[in-house]
């Protein structure tokens, strides 16, 4: 079974990835500083700060602490969260999935607009509606998130008092946080499909479907768009990771309770075991992630095969 | 006269490309405005530099587009009455400075090790493969934001961790030409003759290999650009009295209900030069295609596309 054979391998190579990502993540964090500064006010004394560090540990020499830590991992045990006094993998995957809802949506509604947008604007290069496009997806790509945020909040929140400036609870609060984390990987996306598509109805294929006087929606729905859906796939899957990046800032901004904000929140507050099980759980994301990509490009394109290299 | 014969046609190879840079309105725009904002980031300190962080209390917080307190107001003032517009020219410098610093030390590191990892075929190769693998699958943000939170942020912290985290790119790029450009017959040439391995390598290899480095570096340097306004924005990149675009939003955040302005002119100088730079890069990549040139090079007709030249 080449796939099994191949998620084995993947799944190897990424199990690599993520323990070097601890390793660098947990040395990192302890070049931080003492969390009994943090923790603790400011007029406690020297000895009660030798207690709390003593209580949590950070007194032994770091390659006990992190035999300590890659011991309790083994055992699923990531850790206590300092700054809620609870199980750090607890707190991480109650945030998860409120990055993971708002990364979905994002993403498939940028990949949507993006195949529909760029296939329009391909099929009549330099058209009006082409140069529209281009020229919107570009300043897409080019936005930068946080300001965006910024100013729908400006006008949308203190202009027009439409939408909520922050928090969860109704769809209404859905809409700024989505639109802002959509416009980047839609900008992108717009591009790689109007670029392909461009050449796809170039192709010798096409000019036979032309000549066979097949329907010219058809051409480029079915003929054209299903061989340029490749590359398109694969800078989605790159964007994935980028669209982490879009949630901590958008998080931050629109205070949603998600992985990004939580990650912010627990490295300036020097939550040692938070940051790493959230580091965790996002890298373990991006990596499934990945290797779900390989296996749809596998399904889409019979020529590719799992290679044993 | 020792002027080499092709130096005028090179000359007026030059000037064509800026012709046809200028029929185009779009991309003309973004080079007039990214030539103003150069300007600006290496004569900005020098002209306006006694503005920026002098407080003047009669326009706090002074609406834009008003020329009451002078010219130097007229995008409006701070909450501490500092001059908008002084405050964008200067900043200018440290937000083009940083990335262009990051995108220079990501090209030469990122581009040393691809040449490492693409000649010699051993462990090190492999190993800098994997480590650029981690880097590259890991959202840059966060690692940005994990490192500069240890090692404290300050300009050359940014710097480092912004080139860090664009390395793998100029890596994987450079990798994968030497892969081809060492099979070539000039390098076993040189080995015949019995070129050492640095030699063949710096010698023989990098040049051809530059080229498409600096124009991945052209490309990517919007992408910094946005990166270091995110971390200067989370409050984790350049810090005060220092200070970029980026940083200017991030002050301006709290006063959105009463000063919309001091968060919207740096955002906007933000976009308009990402704007520019993609837009030119996009238009490069159009010229450098042989198979799209010619929706350049031929003037646009009334009627839509012109007829493909041959």
């Amino acid at each position: 079974m080449a796939v099994f054979g191949f998620i084995l391998r993947r799944s190897a190579q990424s199990l690599i990835a993520v323990i070097g990502l601890l390793v660098l993540v947990f040395f990192l964090s302890r070049l931080t500083g003492d969390p009994a500064y943090l923790y603790l006010p400011l007029d406690s004394s020297e000895a009660q700060r030798q207690a709390f560090s003593e209580a949590h540990g950070f007194n032994d020499p770091l390659y006990v602490q992190f035999g300590r830590y890659l011991l309790g991992v083994a055992n699923l045990d990531f850790g206590t969260a300092l700054s809620r006094n609870r199980p750090a993998m607890e707190v991480a995957l109650e945030a998860f999935p409120q990055t993971l809802k708002l990364a979905a949506i994002a993403m498939s509604l940028a990949l949507t607009l993006a195949i529909v947008v760029g296939s329009l604007a391909a099929a009549k290069p330099d058209s009006l509606f082409d140069r529209i496009a281009s020229t919107a997806s570009l300043a897409g790509a080019s936005a930068p998130d946080f300001w965006v945020a910024i100013v729908a909040i400006l006008v949308f929140s203190v202009g027009l008092g439409l939408l909520p400036t922050s928090g969860t609870g109704t769809p209404l609060h859905w809409i700024m946080p989505i639109f802002v984390l959509t416009l980047r990987p839609f900008g992108l996306l717009v591009q790689v499909v109007r670029g392909t598509m461009i050449s796809a109805l170039a192709s010798p294929y096409v000019k036979t479907a032309r000549a066979k006087g097949v329907q010219r929606s058809q051409i480029i729905f079915r003929h054209a768009l299903r061989n340029s859906l490749l590359p398109v796939i694969t800078v989605a899957g790159d964007l994935a990771a980028s669209l982490v990046n879009g949630a901590v800032v958008v998080e931050s901004i629109f205070g949603w309770p998600g992985i990004g904000k939580l990650m912010i929140d627990a490295i300036i507050r020097r939550d040692f075991a938070l940051i790493q099980a959230t580091v965790l759980i996002t890298a373990i994301a991006i990596f499934v992630l990945n290797i779900l990509i390989d296996l749809l490009y596998a399904r889409l394109d019979p020529r590719i095969r799992f290679q044993a290299k | 006269m020792t002027i080499p014969a092709d130096t005028k046609q090179k000359a007026a190879g030059r000037f064509q490309v800026l012709r046809l840079v200028a029929r185009n309105k779009l991309a003309l725009a973004a080079v007039m405005f990214l030539m103003l904002v150069v300007l600006c980031a290496i004569f900005g300190p020098w002209l306006m530099g006694n503005l920026i962080d002098k407080p003047n209390f009669r326009a706090r917080n002074m609406a834009p587009f008003s020329l009451a307190q002078g010219w130097a107001y007229v995008l409006g003032a701070d909450t501490l009455g500092r001059s908008l517009l002084a405050r964008l020219i200067v900043g200018a410098q440290n937000t083009l400075g940083i990335a262009l610093f990051a995108v220079f030390f990501s090209m030469v590191i990122g581009g040393f090790l691809g040449l490492i990892a693409g000649y010699s075929r051993g462990l090190l190769s492999s190993v800098i493969l994997r480590v650029a693998d981690i880097v590259m699958s890991f959202p840059s943000l966060l690692l940005a934001l994990i490192v500069l939170f240890s090692l404290g942020p300050s300009v050359t912290n940014l710097i480092i961790v912004l080139a860090v985290t664009r390395i793998p790119i100029y890596l994987r790029t450079t990798r994968a030409e030497v892969l081809e450009v060492r099979e070539r017959m000039f390098v076993s040439a040189a080995m015949a003759l019995g070129a050492g391995h640095m030699r063949i390598v710096f010698r023989h290899i990098a040049p051809i290999v530059l080229p498409t480095l600096v124009t991945i570096g052209a490309i990517d340097f919007a992408t910094v650009v946005l990166a270091e306004s995110s971390l200067s924005f989370l409050g984790l990149g350049i810090q005060a009295p220092e200070f970029t675009w980026g940083a200017m939003v991030a002050t301006g955040r709290g006063y959105l209900s009463n000063a919309w302005w001091i968060a919207f002119w740096p955002g906007l100088a933000i976009l308009l030069t990402t704007l520019s730079l993609n837009i030119l890069s996009n238009w490069w990549r159009t010229y450098a295609d042989p198979q799209q040139r010619w929706r350049i090079e031929l003037a646009r007709s009334k009627k839509g596309i012109p007829e493909k030249r041959t």
